[in-house]
């Protein structure tokens, strides 16, 4: 680790203190949405076009029915005696254009507030002047959109960063704060794992960098997160087109239903007028759905993206939404990812209050937060500043020595750190090791800690313990996933001991003690091989073969390109416990749809009651006692059932975009809840809607 | 997928010669040992011929009979070679038409009677060949037998409380009266 | 309901599900070929079936040459039974002399056998000779049972099988079936028929002199009655128990002779639901989670039962036509009362409306009533259970995969509802399951509403109807549903034995049963190839009364939706007409 640079603003959430939650961090887009629904109405227009509604075969069905009816307004004759009246065949066509129009709008404001996100990227990325360096060494001015995988560029203080990249040279702070949100500025230098990668279209704010770009024109996280919330490159997912497959058919048999309604009215000799019969189809075929489905997909992906996560598909959101197992690391997802003083343990008889301020002077001038935190610690039990601590060389932790501390001006020798490699400069030094000591830094071992032995003069005075600090509520959250059926599972590189401590104070369900990055494969795959799906964050070079190995892989930007190319996920925000959200919205994308198609299903019961009696009243007028709805005549009640079809999706519109909210609870919970909510709803509600509008629509038909 | 025609082929064959030949001549064998009466039909003879079959019904319309269910058999009532119902529906016209002219047939015959008529006296059975009426039917007719026949209506009444068969341990099937058996015994009757 | 009603009903079920039990178990036992008592009797005849016919049990087909297995032994059979109606006059065993059958009504009842719908577009005793009815008939009723039961299977080893190719072998499958479960269960059921009355011989018809003489005055001047016999107890046990339902006689079970006691009633009855009852036991065995087939059973129970209710209290409360003449239609001790026309006064109103809703719910066909002349609320329960898909109890095999079609569907769909890929028994439904879902539940939709409505527009169809006006359009609705959904139950006045219903309703049938059996095995390969996902706490249970009420919401949903209309125009229209003069 760099020992010093953490007071540097660091991705991962490494910092111990001084961010907020992340919810409260959420990134609101300075998206420019004016005008967004006046355009989204054009569009809703321009998508009447038959070779784009092809693609959604319920509306495709609506324009084949309002094409019908327009014919039939224009030249009644056109299919044969018995028809409607005009008036009735013009009303039917306006309704059914309507229909069209707010599905249409729908999905155009879906794309609209992608649209307008991508927008707002689209200037960060700009054109830009880039300094490319030739081979040879020197630098030559180019566009930003001719840089190739592997150029050499320079950017200097204040200068956008052409392109995604990897630092070669230089240390300097970068703003990253349009693509990230995040406004403290971040350090790059190269070398590092976690630090070394830039991302197109941020901002050098100090010094200046050697960058290696790493993405073709048009491949840069920029180009992907705009296409990824524009919706250009949305392909339906497998869930989707299961979906959209049991729509078209159903809209089948509805279409059957309908056509074989004609031949057994003129077997009952009962004239049916097309309009009815078009009417009834299109109340029938599930609209609400047909019509928002798209809309639900691009809300999806654009929630996503709100989220500060560029997801390579939209089949990633929702595979997120089935994960059943997610691998975390133990440090900087669920800990803080430093150990902080939690307690002293004094030895060989030594007074707690000697050893606080021994461990307060060794940790004087160590700024890591484990330093700190002893310093805080020790200042609480009332010590303080000694001005002697100010003057006195510091001795930094090395990897031979294993232990740090301080030489006071008056000879006095501080150190502290791993318990044997203090007992052997103890012993060398002609030190004795009290015989309490091992007890108490097994004591420290087992509650998960770190003990770190203290010594003053060749006098072991006792152990610091270092505890293992977990996040606030990631208890909790472990909790709502376990109740999902998700099982969590921590990583660590720590002994069994203390990673055993802290996944139960966590509350993970499994965890893997000592592992290595194979560790990780070799769990991801025997998971898999049972049939499970397995998500996991990652960010190092060597996360990467688990982060392609997993079905759900979500890289931190702060990470390696590599670790970013193997995911199918990043974070912008580098917040390895995203990922939770992402499943949130992945579960959100299928309870929406559900929750629509079985509410357009349950509205056909009530359509049925309006529009079966309508049809028959003259040739089957004992029918009326199925006109529970007491609707006013005929043509008001087929209106009315047809307005009320109409409407329901510009009313579902703010639910498809906004998602209906996953409860924490469980599947049969969840699916109680949202039978009761949108299919006994689904049945009863149209039922009230359908008489309601009908009272209008008689008044005006009368 | 030309494999798949010998299996197919032979298989068929062979379930042809076990279900089709085995299966139904050999329980023929067994059940002519075991049942000889009841796997021929249920036949009664008397004096060498057949007079009847214990389950199939036959067609009575004389007074002095116990009127069976009315049948719409094709060509003849109770026809034993041709099996069926009428296959009306409730609301058809040709129901009512048929229900009515029964009514009055019996009406007719019996025109003291105005107790309520037994439903199955005056609707046809699902075979056409419905050896049974309910014992409300017979109790309806009995009066007028026994005028025709000039017995006592106790003893006709008799005969007929004798010919109830009731239902399977109380619970399966309904209480009924086979209309040819009591016929018979009525015909027995001096 | 009477008293009695509710007893009859209540011992029924229960006798049913104490008898399905064992015999679910068993079969599960039989089809996963482990040691059972009738393998050891059998085995000989198995081992040499397989030796005749090239067979090894050790080739596990794939979903693709398991379905050409089917098809080609289906097709077979089909040309099988033509040929035997066609020459029938030329072979031996012809006990009236009968002619070839004519060839619409041959191509029908071709497919009607091995499609296990078993319409009856022939006359029985008055068309078929006794060597067809046991060579073509009787073979069939045991091998479309079988083939149904073998695809059930085959579907199954879908959901047990993880990451494999194969989903068994047809000719094991359909061996097994008919050898260990379907043959020992006709023998028994036919003994015990004979000792109630049903016929058993190969003996001519016989003459007799009528009793009452007079009674020639109905007909014309015939006073002998002639009384067809024939091998029918052999016929009619597999016919009950293999959800076949074609009668020996052209009234099925009302005929005495098929059907002579309310014993062999009740007998006949529980053989009806037997096998698809038993064969949700098998399932759960199979699966090894016996909660699953449970919760199958009473999916089929929740929507039996009301509609069951339904039938009876329709048929029991009579014809409202009568009320004004004087008819007596009360229940008593004395009569069954109610809606009597075409039922037979020892099965009364309960046992033939249980019997109705029974052969209609498994797609059974047999009848001991005629189901035209049950009120048009009797009647609607008939036909709307054969509509939802004769997936509630639904033929020997054929039901239980509609079913779990349907529960398909509903996992689909509450998967959707608590946002996960749904999955049912571990095996992920995805969008190749879906659209095969989608070929088994539009086809026979669209057999039953096209075939409907073009019966409605052609002379030939209105001119076939045995009943005028409203009744007739229940008439043809009622022969599309049966014949696309393989029920073979009439609402009988319609003439089925013209060109025009014999040759549509053939390739109804047709389409009923392989359009269905395809996508099923493809299905079955599909899941066969995944992996199993084990459950979680987030995984939907599907056991659970939630799920069933979820999975019978589904069915009738989707069986009202795609009906209303029609049944609006039929038994609704007809019963409001009636019930408000």
């Amino acid at each position: 680790m760099i020992v010093n640079s953490f007071l540097l603003p660091r991705p991962g959430g490494t910092d111990p203190v001084g961010r907020p939650p992340r919810a409260e961090r959420r990134h609101t887009p300075k998206v420019d949405t004016s005008g967004l629904y006046r355009r989204a109405l054009v569009a809703a227009f321009r998508k009447l076009d038959p070779r784009v509604l092809v693609k959604n075969p319920v509306m495709f069905v609506v324009e084949i029915g309002t094409v019908l009816m327009l014919l039939a307004t224009l030249a009644p004759d056109l299919f044969g005696p018995g028809q409607a009246g005009r008036g009735y065949n013009v009303t039917v066509t306006l309704v059914l254009l309507l229909t069209l129009l707010f599905a249409n709008f729908a999905e155009a404001v879906a794309e609209g507030r992608g649209k307008a996100q991508a927008d707002s990227l689209r200037k960060i990325k700009g054109e830009t002047t880039a300094h490319r360096r030739r081979p040879d060494g020197t630098i030559e001015d180019v566009g930003s959109s001719s840089l190739h995988k592997g150029d050499l560029v320079r950017v200097d203080r204040d200068e956008i960063i052409p392109g995604d990249g990897e630092v070669m040279e230089g240390v300097a702070y970068v703003d990253e704060s349009a693509i990230t949100g995040e406004s403290a500025p971040v350090i790059k230098e190269p070398g590092s794992d976690i630090a070394s990668s830039v991302i197109g279209g941020t901002k050098v704010v100090s010094d200046h960098l050697i960058i290696r770009i790493t993405a073709d024109p048009g491949q840069t996280f920029l180009d992907r997160m705009i296409s990824l919330v524009e919706g250009a490159r949305r392909q339906k997912t497998p869930n989707e087109i299961a979906l959209t497959v049991l729509l078209a058919v159903l809209t089948l048999i509805f279409l059957l239903v309908t056509i074989a309604l004609g031949p057994y009215a003129a077997y009952s000799k009962v004239p049916v007028p097309l309009a009815t019969l078009v009417a009834l189809l299109i109340c029938l075929i599930p609209t609400t759905i047909g019509g928002l489905l798209s809309s639900i997909g691009i809300a999806g992906m654009d929630r996503v993206a709100k989220f500060n996560v560029i997801a390579m598909s939209g089949k990633a959101i929702e595979a997120a939404g089935d994960i059943d197992t997610l691998i975390l690391d133990k440090t900087g997802t669920i800990t803080f990812g430093n150990r902080l003083a939690a307690d002293y343990l004094p030895v060989g008889g030594q007074a707690e209050r000697n050893l606080a301020e021994s461990a307060m002077a060794a940790s004087w001038q160590d700024q890591t937060p484990e330093g700190r935190s002893i310093v805080a610690m020790s200042a609480r039990m009332g010590l303080g500043d000694r001005a002697e601590w100010g003057a006195a060389t510091g001795i930094e932790f090395s990897a031979q020595t294993r232990m740090s501390g301080v030489d006071l001006p008056d000879g006095t020798s501080i150190r502290k750190g791993a318990a044997d490699a203090i007992k052997r400069y103890t012993i060398e030094g002609g030190g004795r090791v009290p015989p309490d000591l091992d007890a108490a830094v097994r004591t420290v071992a087992e509650l998960g800690g770190t003990p770190l032995v203290v010594v003053r003069d060749m006098t072991i005075l006792g152990v610091i313990y270092l505890k293992d600090t977990i996040k606030p509520r990631m208890r909790e959250r472990f909790e709502q996933l376990r109740r999902m059926g998700i099982r969590t599972v921590m990583c660590t590189g720590d002994n069994p001991i203390t990673a055993r401590v802290i996944a139960q104070e966590a509350g993970v369900d499994d965890f893997m003690a000592e592992s290595k990055p194979e560790d990780k494969i070799r769990y991801i795959r025997e998971e898999q091989a049972k049939g499970k799906l397995v998500a996991m964050s990652g960010d190092g070079t060597n996360d990467a073969p688990a982060l392609a190995q997993a079905d759900v892989g979500l890289a931190m930007n702060s990470g390696t390109h590599a670790a970013k190319e193997a995911a199918n996920m990043v974070d912008l925000d580098s917040d390895p416990t995203k990922i939770i959200d992402v499943i949130t919205i992945g579960k959100q994308l299928l309870i929406t749809r559900g929750a629509l198609t079985t509410f357009s299903l349950a509205n056909d019961i009530a359509k049925y009651f309006a529009i079966i009696p309508a049809i028959f009243a003259t040739g089957f007028p004992q029918l009326q006692a199925l006109n529970v709805m007491r609707l006013a005549n005929p043509e008001s009640a087929i209106v009315s059932a047809l307005v009320f079809n109409a409407l329901v999706i510009p009313a579902l519109i703010p639910l498809a975009l906004k998602g209906v909210k996953p409860r924490v609870s469980s599947a049969e919970q969840m699916l109680l809840r949202n039978v009761l909510l949108y299919g006994m709803g689904g049945i009863i509600v149209p039922f009230i809607g359908i008489k309601l509008i009908d009272l209008v629509v008689g008044l005006a038909m009368r | 997928m030309l494999s798949l025609f010998r299996p197919a082929a032979v298989l068929l064959a062979l379930f042809t010669a076990l279900t089709g030949m085995a299966y139904p001549t050999v329980l023929t064998a067994i059940a002519q040992f075991a049942f000889p009466g009841k796997s021929g039909g249920s036949l009664i003879s008397e004096r060498g011929k057949v007079i009847g079959s214990g389950l199939i019904g036959q067609p009575f319309n004389a007074p002095e009979f116990f009127w069976g269910r009315p049948s719409a058999t094709q060509f003849v009532p109770y026809n034993a070679k041709a099996s069926g119902g009428s296959n009306l529906g409730t609301s058809n016209f040709a129901l009512h038409e048929a229900v009515k002219a029964r009514i009055k047939a019996l009406r007719n015959a019996d025109p003291e009677n105005h107790a309520p008529i037994p439903v199955d006296l005056v609707t046809t059975s699902g075979s056409g060949l419905d050896p049974h009426i309910s014992p409300a039917a017979a109790y309806y007719q009995f009066r007028r037998v026994a005028r025709h026949r000039n017995l006592l209506e106790d003893r006709v009444r008799a005969l007929v409380d004798q010919h109830v068969e009731d239902r399977l341990l109380g619970i399966w099937g309904e209480p009924r009266i086979n209309v040819w058996r009591l016929n018979r015994a009525l015909a027995r009757m001096k | 309901m009477t008293a009695t009603a509710v007893l009859q009903i209540a011992y029924y079920l229960i006798i049913l599900l104490a008898l399905a039990v064992p015999l679910g178990h068993y079969m599960a036992r039989v089809y996963t070929g482990e040691a059972h008592v009738a393998q050891r009797i059998l085995d000989p005849v198995e081992r040499l079936f397989y030796r005749l016919a090239g067979v090894r049990t050790d080739d596990d087909m794939t979903w693709q040459r398991y379905a050409g297995a089917v098809l080609w032994f289906n097709l077979l059979g089909i040309l099988a039974v033509y040929a035997l109606m066609r020459v029938q006059d030329a072979l031996p065993f012809n006990q009236s002399n009968l002619g070839p059958v004519v060839p619409q009504v041959a191509w029908n009842t071709a497919v009607s056998f091995t499609s296990n719908t078993n319409w009856q577009a022939y006359g029985g005793e008055s068309t078929l000779s006794y060597l067809t009815a046991m060579l073509a008939l009787t073979v069939q009723n045991f091998m479309s049972a079988a083939t149904g039961m073998a695809v059930l299977v085959a579907l199954i080893r879908g959901f047990t099988r993880r990451s494999a190719q194969g989903i068994g072998n047809f000719w094991v499958d359909l061996t097994r079936g008919t050898l260990y479960v379907l043959l020992p269960l006709s023998c028994i059921l036919a003994i015990v028929l004979v000792s109630q009355g049903v016929v058993q011989t190969l003996s001519p018809p016989v003459n007799t002199v009528l009793v009452d003489s007079s009674a020639s005055a109905y007909g014309k001047g015939l006073l002998t009655q002639i009384i067809a016999l024939g091998p029918v107890a052999s016929q009619i046990a597999i016919k009950q128990l293999g959800t076949n339902g074609g009668g020996f006689f052209n009234a099925n079970s009302a005929h005495p002779f098929e059907n002579p006691t309310p014993l062999s009633n009740f007998l006949e009855l529980e053989s009806i639901l037997l096998i698809p009852v038993a064969l949700c036991f098998t399932f759960g065995a199979m699966v090894r989670d016996r909660r699953q087939g449970w919760a199958l059973l009473s999916v089929m129970f929740l929507i039996f039962v009301p509609l069951l209710a339904i039938c009876v209290s329709a048929e029991q409360a009579g014809n409202p036509l009568f009320a004004s003449l004087g008819v007596d239609q009360h229940a008593g001790d004395l009569q069954a009362g109610g809606n009597m026309e075409g039922k037979e006064v020892r099965f009364g109103i309960v046992s033939s409306a249980l019997w109705a809703v029974a052969t209609t719910a498994a797609s059974n066909g047999s009848v001991n009533a005629m189901h035209d002349s049950f009120t048009p609320l009797g009647g609607l329960v008939a036909m709307w259970l054969i509509q939802t898909g004769e997936i509630v109890f639904g033929g020997v095999g054929s039901g239980l995969y509609g079913m779990i079609v349907f529960a398909i569907v509903a996992v689909f769909i509450a998967g959707l509802l608590v946002g996960r890929t749904p999955e049912y028994l571990g095996k992920k439904i995805e969008a190749k399951e879906m659209k095969m879902v989608s070929l088994v539940i539009l086809v026979p939709a669209a057999g039953v509403l096209i075939g409907t409505a073009i019966a409605c527009v052609v002379p030939a169809g209105t001119a076939a109807l045995g009943n005028p006006g409203i009744h007739g359009f229940s008439e043809i609705l009622y022969a599309f549903s049966s014949t696309a959904n393989n029920n073979g139950s009439a609402f009988a006045g319609l003439t089925a034995s013209g060109i025009f219903y014999a040759t549509t309703q053939g390739l109804t049938m047709l389409l009923g049963r392989y359009w269905i059996i395809i996508p099923i095995l493809a299905i079955a390969g599909s899941l066969a190839a995944k992996k199993i996902v084990p459950p979680t706490s987030g995984t939907l249970p599907t056991h659970t009364p939630l799920f069933v009420l979820f999975l019978a919401g589904t069915i009738m949903l989707v069986g009202a939706l795609t009906y209303f209309p029609a049944l609006a125009l039929g038994p609704i229209a007809e019963h409001l007409l009636i019930a408000a003069p």
